[in-house]
Order: C-alpha cells, then sequence, then structure tokens
C-alpha cells in the first residue's frame, strides 16, 4: 500500500464518520488552541512588562526608603531624608540626574467633585523626564516654586478628567486636604507601570508636600524624610560601581551598617529580573495545562480509535482476506490518527490564533501569537496522534483474519 | 489420475480449535487433490470442518498439522505476511455474507485487492479498467457506482466474484455462495460459476444443496473432519475415501 492509498482510505474514513471525527478531534482542538492562546497570553504580559520597563525611564537607580521616619509623635528614626539626594548628586560620579520623591494621601475637590484618598505625590524638577512623563496641557512647577513652596499643583490625566470632565483644568484652584493650590499643569496619558498609576496622582512640589502633608518633629534635626530617590547615571558608567558609592555613601551619613541599611539600592535590572520571573513561572504553568489538555486530547483519540477498530473489526477482516497483511491493516489505522489529529491541529491552530486575538481584544491583557508557538503546538499535535494512535493500531494489526470475518 | 496440473494437495490436515481442556478437531487427517480447472464442491453435514476446510485452502488460516501444497508450493509454514500476499496473488475468495466494504462503491470494492499487490503494481487507471472490465464479465456494468446497500443479494455476490477475480488467481474458493440467496439468484450466481468453469477457472465450492452439487464435476463428503467419500457426479461413481467409515 503506497501512503497516498494509505492517505486516501484514511482521508474516506474521517469523513465516512463527519461528527466522530469531530468529536475525535475536539481534544486536540482545545489542546492546541489552549497553548497559542496561553503563549500569546504570556507573551503578551511579558511585551506590556517590556514596553512599561522601558517608560520607566532609562538607566535608572531606584533608591528607598526601607523605614519611614514616623509621623508626629512617633520616635521612629532611619530612612532616607531629602539632603540625601543632593549628597548622592555632589559625591557619586557618573550620575547625571536626581529626583525625589515623597507622598500622602488626601482629600482633593474642586466645586462639587470630592475625590478621597488620592495619592499625593511631591517631587522636584527632575521628575517628569527621568519618568518619561509628558505635560499635554499647561506646565510643569519650577525650582522657584519648589523653593517659594508655591501652592501650584500637575495633575495626572485621569484625576483631572474626573475632577473636571470636561472644563480646563489651567488656572483653576483645587482644595488639597486643608490648602487650596493652583493648577498649573496636567499630564498626558500613561497608564499602570506595574503597580503604579501615574495618571490618578497630584504631583506637588515637594516642600509643599513636607510643609502641608509630611510635617514631622525631625524634620529640624534630620530633614524632611522622602519616600524615593531617583539616581539616573550616565548610560557609560559602570552601574555596580555607581551603587556601590550609594551605597557607602548612605552608609556613612545614617551611621548603619549595610546589613542594617535603612534604604535599598535597587536598579531597572533588578525589576526586569523579579517580572521576568513571575511571568517566566506563569508561563511554565500554562505550559503544563496545555501540554495536559493535549495529552487528554491524545487519550480521545486512541479512545475512539479502539472503538472504531472493534467497530471495523469486519472490514480488517475483509481487507485481510484479499491480501492486506498486518503492516496494511497498522498504517491504515495510524494514518487515520495521524490524520485526525493533524486535521484537529490546524483547526486548533485556527480556533487558537482567532481565539488569542479576539482575547486581546475584548479583554485588557495584550496577546502576542508568536509562530513558534503555533508550530510548536501543531507538532505536538501530530506527535500526540502517533504516540496514542500506535497502540490501536496495533491492535487491528493483530486480529485474526477469520474471526474478525465473523465479527458481527 | 488425470496429468493435469494439481492446483490443491492437501497431506493429512488436522486443525485443532481450543489450546486448552476441551480441544476440537475440526479437521481429521485430510487428503484431497484438486487439478486446474476441475470445479469441485464440498459437502456434509453441519459441523463436518467444511468452513475450516475451505479457511485452511483459502490461506485464511494454517493447519494444526499435515501439508498443503497451493499450485505446487507449501504454503503451511509460511507466516502472516507471506500467507497475506498468497491470498492476495492466488486466491479469491467468495463468502456466503458476500463481505463487501459498506458505504463502498461496486468498482471501488472490486479494485481493492490491487491496493495490496505488490507483485504486479498497477496504476490507478489500469486497476479501474481492470475493475470495470470484471464487473462488465458478472452482469454489473451499469452498476458500477452503487454501493452494498443499493445492491440486491445476488447483485452483491456477484460484485465479490469480481472482487474474487480481479487478481487472476489460480483458483476461487466459495462458501456457500448461494447460502444467502433466493432460488433464483442462486441460480444465476451459480449459472455465473460455470461461465467462470468453462473459462478455465479452478473452483472449489462449499453448498449443502446437493442440485447444485450434481452440476459440478466431483463432490467431495466430508463427515466429522475427514473425507467420507468423493462423488464423480459426471460419471455417477463412488469412491471411497482412503480412510472408510463405512462404505455405502
Ligand atoms: N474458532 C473455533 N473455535 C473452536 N471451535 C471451532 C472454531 N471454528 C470452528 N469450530 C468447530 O469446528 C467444527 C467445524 O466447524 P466448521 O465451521 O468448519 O463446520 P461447517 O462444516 O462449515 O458447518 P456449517 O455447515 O454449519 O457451516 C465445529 O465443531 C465447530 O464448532
Ligand atoms: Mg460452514
Amino acid at each position: 500500500m503506497k501512503p497516498t492509498e494509505a492517505l486516501t482510505i484514511a482521508w474516506e474514513a474521517v469523513l465516512k464518520n463527519k461528527i466522530r471525527s469531530l468529536l475525535t478531534m475536539l481534544g486536540i482542538i482545545i489542546g492546541v488552541s489552549a497553548v497559542i492562546i496561553m503563549v500569546a497570553i504570556s507573551a503578551g504580559t511579558e511585551a506590556t512588562i517590556q514596553d512599561q520597563i522601558t517608560s520607566l525611564g532609562s538607566n535608572l537607580v531606584f533608591v528607598q526608603s526601607s523605614m519611614m521616619r514616623g509621623g508626629p509623635g512617633q520616635a521612629q528614626q532611619g530612612g532616607l531624608v531629602y539632603d540625601d539626594a543632593a549628597a548622592i548628586e555632589d559625591g557619586v560620579t557618573g550620575v547625571t540626574a536626581v529626583v525625589v520623591e515623597q507622598n500622602s494621601s488626601e482629600t482633593i475637590k474642586y466645586g462639587d467633585v470630592t475625590l478621597e484618598d488620592v495619592e499625593i505625590l511631591g517631587t522636584t524638577v527632575g521628575f517628569p523626564s527621568v519618568r518619561d512623563m509628558e505635560i499635554s496641557d499647561g506646565r510643569y512647577f519650577n525650582d522657584q516654586e519648589i523653593e517659594r513652596k508655591s501652592k501650584v499643583v500637575v495633575l495626572g490625566y485621569s484625576l483631572a478628567q474626573e475632577l473636571f470632565g470636561e472644563t480646563n483644568p489651567i488656572g483653576q484652584y483645587v482644595k488639597i486636604g486643608n490648602t487650596k493650590q493652583a493648577v498649573i499643569g496636567v499630564f498626558t496619558e500613561k497608564g499602570l507601570v506595574g503597580n503604579t498609576d501615574f495618571d490618578s496622582r497630584a504631583y506637588l512640589p515637594i516642600s509643599v508636600v513636607f510643609q502641608k502633608f509630611t510635617p514631622s518633629q525631625f524634620a529640624r534635626f534630620m530633614g524632611d524624610s522622602v519616600r524615593m530617590i531617583y539616581v539616573e547615571v550616565d548610560p557609560d558608567a559602570n552601574l555596580d560601581n555607581i551603587i556601590t558609592q550609594i551605597e557607602l555613601l548612605l552608609v556613612k551619613r545614617h551611621d548603619v551598617t549595610l546589613d542594617s541599611a535603612d534604604f535599598s539600592v535597587t536598579t531597572q535590572q533588578d525589576i526586569i529580573s523579579t517580572q521576568e520571573s513571575t511571568t517566566a513561572a506563569f508561563r511554565s504553568l500554562l505550559a503544563w495545562v496545555a501540554g495536559v489538555s493535549l495529552i487528554v486530547g491524545g487519550i480521545g483519540i486512541m479512545n475512539i480509535m479502539l472503538v472504531s477498530v472493534t467497530e471495523r473489526t469486519r472490514e480488517i477482516g475483509i481487507r485481510q482476506s484479499i491480501g492486506a497483511t498486518p503492516n496494511d491493516i497498522r498504517i491504515q489505522f495510524l494514518t487515520e490518527a495521524l490524520l485526525l489529529s493533524i486535521i484537529g491541529g490546524l483547526i486548533g491552530v485556527l480556533v487558537g490564533v482567532g481565539g488569542a486575538y479576539i482575547f486581546g481584544a475584548l479583554s485588557d491583557m495584550r496577546t502576542v501569537i508568536s509562530v513558534s508557538s503555533i508550530l510548536l503546538a501543531f507538532g505536538s499535535s501530530a506527535i500526540v496522534g502517533a504516540f496514542f494512535g500506535y497502540y490501536p493500531a496495533d491492535q487491528a494489526s493483530k486480529l485474526d483474519p477469520i474471526e474478525a470475518l465473523r465479527y458481527e | 489420475m488425470s496429468a493435469a496440473h494439481s492446483i490443491i494437495k492437501t497431506v493429512g490436515i488436522t486443525k485443532v480449535y481450543g489450546m486448552g481442556d476441551i480441544q476440537v478437531a475440526a479437521l481429521n487427517g485430510v487428503n484431497i487433490d484438486i487439478h486446474q480447472g476441475e470445479f469441485v464442491a464440498i459437502m456434509g453435514p453441519s459441523g463436518s470442518g467444511k468452513s475450516t476446510l475451505m479457511h485452511i485452502l483459502g490461506c485464511l488460516s494454517q493447519p494444526t498439522a499435515g501439508q498443503y501444497f497451493l499450485d505446487g508450493e507449501d504454503v503451511s509454514q509460511l507466516d502472516k505476511v507471506q500467507l497475506a500476499s498468497v491470498r492476495n496473488q492466488k486466491i479469491g475468495f467468495i463468502f456466503q455474507a458476500y463481505n463487501l466494504l459498506a458505504r463502498t462503491t461496486a468498482l471501488q470494492n472490486v479494485t481493492l485487492p490491487f491496493l495490496y499487490n505488490r507483485v504486479n503494481p498497477k496504476t490507478k487507471e489500469e486497476s479501474l479498467k481492470k475493475a470495470r472490465t470484471m464487473l462488465e464479465l458478472v452482469g454489473l456494468g451499469s452498476r458500477m457506482n452503487h454501493q452494498p446497500h443499493e445492491l440486491s443479494g445476488g447483485q452483491q455476490q456477484r460484485v465479490a466474484i469480481a472482487r474474487a477475480l480481479i487478481n487472476d488467481p489460480v483458483m476461487v474458493i466459495a462458501d456457500e455462495p448461494t447460502g444467502n440467496l433466493d432460488t433464483r439468484s442462486g441460480t444465476e450466481i451459480m449459472n455465473l460459476l460455470h461461465q467462470l468453469h468453462e473459462q478455465g477457472t479452478t473452483i472449489v465450492m462449499v453448498t449443502h444443496d446437493p442440485k447444485t452439487a450434481v452440476h459440478t464435476q466431483r463432490t467431495i463428503n466430508l463427515v466429522d473432519g475427514q473425507v467420507d467419500t468423493i462423488t464423480h457426479n459426471g460419471k455417477h461413481r463412488i469412491e471411497t475415501a482412503e480412510v472408510p467409515y463405512e462404505a455405502n
């Protein structure tokens, strides 16, 4: 029997039982489309993370307070202070810019609109450039306004929308906590980066935040606490060297040891690695799920092929009586199983690609369809078909001609 | 004996069924000799081993002991693959139950043996051409594209005969070919077999019907797995078998 003839017989058998063939393929269809959709989702997630990381701004070192200095009445000590920023800028070589950030949570009012627990971010002039933010209306505050503790505010995109709707916010006054602040600018939409929503925050001169929202009795002696210092470094500089310099400097300033430091220094690379290990775990979980569904699909094929062999015992007997060898019979049924799984695989690819596309379009999640996942899913469906099709085909080939012919 | 070349020669063939405690000896030392061009009927009571013998003669199963020479070749020691090839090349089997592939046209059913013909592979066109010729020969020229369920029993048996002849076998083996048919269709099938016989085909046929048997040249009577009597129908002469039970 030539391969083309085996294929013709298999194709006819598949067509003769359309519904059953389709049901047999269902497991493979689900398995293959699951692989493609899941890989598309995790690739999409990765791409989103990559984009976010790029939009964090390049060559940033994050110096973070690991202990917050207490609010009024709390005698906690430690953490970063405002002057640390200047010390880093002056004392570390290879630093191009330093931005400081301190936050609080306040109620914001404009007219009838009251928004509670809005994040108030006090920061410095370098912030938009370091965090890759753009002003869409008005302007950002300047050094003089920080020095004079001017009551100005720049709104995040969605915060401006919620407070003002159609009204032009520039020049209007909003009430933040108990202070009136003039809106001087609005940022363009930025979206979520990691867990941070850049669009729902109000950006104020850091001096105003110190004075109005995070006053501390220790400030007079030790300086105002800050949450974070962004250090932008020369792209050509040695990052490890800079980190070491920063650590040494702060350890000395805070009079602590590295082991008991009240700050932590991380780089974008660290953030990338954490995110990547999360997605890698996610991806391998998905791969397992998809792989299991492919195996279940294969067992489905085996099951139906066993039924098919039993049902067609007489056909097998007839073929044997006119000269089919055991191998001819084995090839016939193996080809049929392969054909079912390959057609199932093809339909699965269509469903998977379509499903990933629709899923990406309808949900917040991004999907990236990769050719390699299509090849992988399709290839494994063929392997699954051959693997699970072999046993029924072998059973068929071992039938005794006379018993097969006698089968009712 | 005639000088004609022997197609079937069996020497002490036995067939024992059941490997365990209960063993059934379906055949118990069968010696027969059938020559080229002969038309032989095999008769005997139910359970006497007729089908068992036909399966062995048709190379669908192997004897437990004894030798079987088919067309001069000892086939009793062949393996499954070699037997399949012998079935394909040398034997045309006609069953009582027709045994056509369902949902497959008459033409495709008849070409089926070509699929497994490794000795003289034919192109698709050649196979179809020959299959058409065979279907015309059995009088089904106008029913080639009908499926079995669209054909009468007699017509289905004609398709089976066409299929049996397609690879130019050295003999045709028929196990009660008219057993499922009414008298008229049965007679038509017998006429067809006679016609084939006259054209030189060797035919061995099991039948229950003595009226059918007399139209053959010889009748071999099986009783309890042994050749009981051999009747020469033309000459009405009764020969006793090698191991006679009782003479009558
Ligand atoms: N597969 C088998 N296993 C066990 N015994 C069997 C088997 N096939 C046949 N037999 C036995 O062998 C004997 C001969 O059977 P066989 O079918 O050859 O008879 P037969 O002459 O064709 O009968 P009938 O005229 O009813 O068709 C019977 O006793 C039967 O029960
Ligand atoms: Mg019988």
